[in-house]
């Protein structure tokens, strides 16, 4: 693939016979050894993930967190010593620029983009500095970012890491060494697994991947796509860019006002989102279940009765959900009562679909 | 896998048993691997009269549709019931248990348009 970028684990991608495809301006692998199989072991064991084509930024400054609450929709001033937490740039009508996790780390932040977006944010940034004071670093196709999920992620990873894991709690992250390497260690993922999310230089990770693999796939570690990625995202109810959340779609209608803080004096979208909620009359994401075997998929249209209500922003079959046919719609507001039949337009036919509750999947305990 | 000799193949990767003038359709080994994990089928309808090379259905891997076409024409006689509770039936055993379904066969002559097994095993590893 001419013009695509690679990672640092380009070679152990290929060497696993991962199927490359391009994704956000890089090459990476969407399976290995097929998506059933990776989905199983992230739900049953532990699934490792090459996500080094994400936007990895730091942000250094005395005003950093007062400059980002005013371009973003959640609390970033309130954050603690070494937490994560997720969050939105939104555009002046309230659409979304981008979703992203913020990491307090000693001394400087780091922000991680959607590899789609990074360039778009990179530029964001910069072009919303004003008189901050905030310095911006790109690590973007520099730094490694690697995940293990899945309920072995613990056993798995704290044999090889000098910090107590057990200790770090779920959206905090901690500096330490893995394998002997510095990492930025981080409990947070994008399959509502327990798991942890790895950062690390470029140089370090082919050698980090290719231990944890040798030391864990006899217990059922596998490499895991971006393919079996998107399954477990849906399963666990989490918009993908691009599907719930657009420069069009916004936080609310995608159903993320948990991530809303309004009572922040003021921030880009602010007004847009306000009068949205206060006439709640906009069309909204939705869960679906379909009720049979074809699985809907985006761009199918959805129907209340005879009233074209909407559209399907995702689709699969859902392992973790018995093998049902999930997705996610968006739907007028009258068409976005739980347990209401609707009806998705799959070829020459109209399929029933009930409008459920997110997640699809919950992991136990 | 080398492809069955005793079969006739299509470009779009199907292949065909003919026993009289009764065909017996489904996708290749070299399909069902492409595809990935295979989780819907949509077959045509028993009696539905089909036009060779016409698209016919849907075969759907996790991620995606693809159109299924029949490498023959005919009225579809019966259709592989057992892929509506185990669709992965066609990842496991593509050119034997994972058929998809039968024609009777309208024109014999369309056979000629199709692949022999070493003909179809060249596109396979373009």
């Amino acid at each position: 693939m001419s013009g695509m970028k690679r990672t640092a684990l380009h070679d152990e991608h290929v060497a696993l016979g991962g199927r490359l495809v391009p994704f956000g301006g890089f090459e990476m692998p969407v399976q290995y050894a097929g998506i059933l199989k990776e989905h199983e072991a992230v739900r049953k064991r532990a699934g490792l993930f090459d996500l080094s084509h994400m936007g990895q930024f730091i942000l250094q400054g005395d005003n950093v967190a007062e400059w980002a609450d005013g371009l973003t929709i959640n609390a970033v001033g309130t954050m603690k010593p070494l937490q994560a937490r997720y969050n939105m740039f939104c555009n002046p009508s309230g659409g979304v620029h981008d979703d992203v996790i913020f990491y307090k780390l000693d001394g400087r932040w780091m922000l991680v983009v959607n590899a789609s977006n990074a360039d778009k944010m990179w530029a964001h940034l910069n072009a919303n500095l004003g008189d901050s004071g905030v310095k911006l670093t790109s690590l973007h196709g520099h730094n490694a970012l690697i995940a293990m999920q899945g309920p072995k992620s613990l056993a798995m990873m704290q044999p090889h890491v000098d910090v107590d894991l057990d200790a770090l709690k779920y959206y905090f992250c901690t500096e330490g060494n893995v394998y002997g390497k510095h990492a930025v260690i981080a409990r947070t993922g994008y399959t509502g697994e327990d798991g942890f999310e790895l950062f690390v230089n470029g140089p370090d990770a082919p050698g980090i991947w290719n231990a944890l693999l040798a030391d864990h796939r006899g217990d059922g570690l596998e490499p895991c796509g971006l393919g079996a990625r998107d399954v477990l995202r849906l399963e666990a109810g989490m918009p993908l860019y691009g599907h719930e959340l657009t420069e069009e779609i916004t936080p609310v209608q995608a159903r993320q006002t948990w991530a809303l803080k309004m009572s922040k004096p003021s921030f880009v979208g602010k007004e847009a989102l306000a009068g949205q909620l206060e006439r709640d009359d906009y069309s909204r994401i939705v869960g679906l279940m379909m009720a049979g075997r074809a699985p809907a998929r985006e761009g199918y249209k959805v129907f209340l009765g005879d009233r074209e209500v909407g559209e399907v922003r995702s689709g699969s079959t859902a392992p973790a959900c018995d093998n049902k046919n999930i997705a996610t719609a968006l739907v007028s507001k009258e068409a976005a009562t739980l347990g209401t039949t609707l009806g998705v337009q799959i070829r020459d036919n109209r399929h029933d679909a009930v409008v459920t509750a997110l997640p699809f999947y919950k992991r136990s305990k | 896998m080398a492809q069955p000799q005793d079969l006739l193949y299509s470009k779009e990767h199907e292949w065909v048993k003919l026993d009289g003038d009764i065909a017996t359709v489904g996708v290749t080994d070299y399909a069902q691997h492409s595809l990935g994990d295979i989780v819907y089928v949509e077959l045509p309808r028993v009696g539905k009269t089909l036009a060779q090379f016409g698209n016919v259905g849907v075969i759907e891997s996790v991620k995606a549709v693809s159109d299924l076409f029949t490498p023959i024409g005919g009225a579809v006689t019966e259709i592989n019931g057992a892929l509506d509770a185990d669709p992965a039936m066609v990842n496991r055993d593509a050119f034997g248990e994972g058929w998809l379904f039968k024609v009777k066969v309208g024109n014999p002559g369309e056979a000629a348009n199709l692949l022999k097994a070493d003909d179809y095993d060249v596109l396979t590893k373009e």
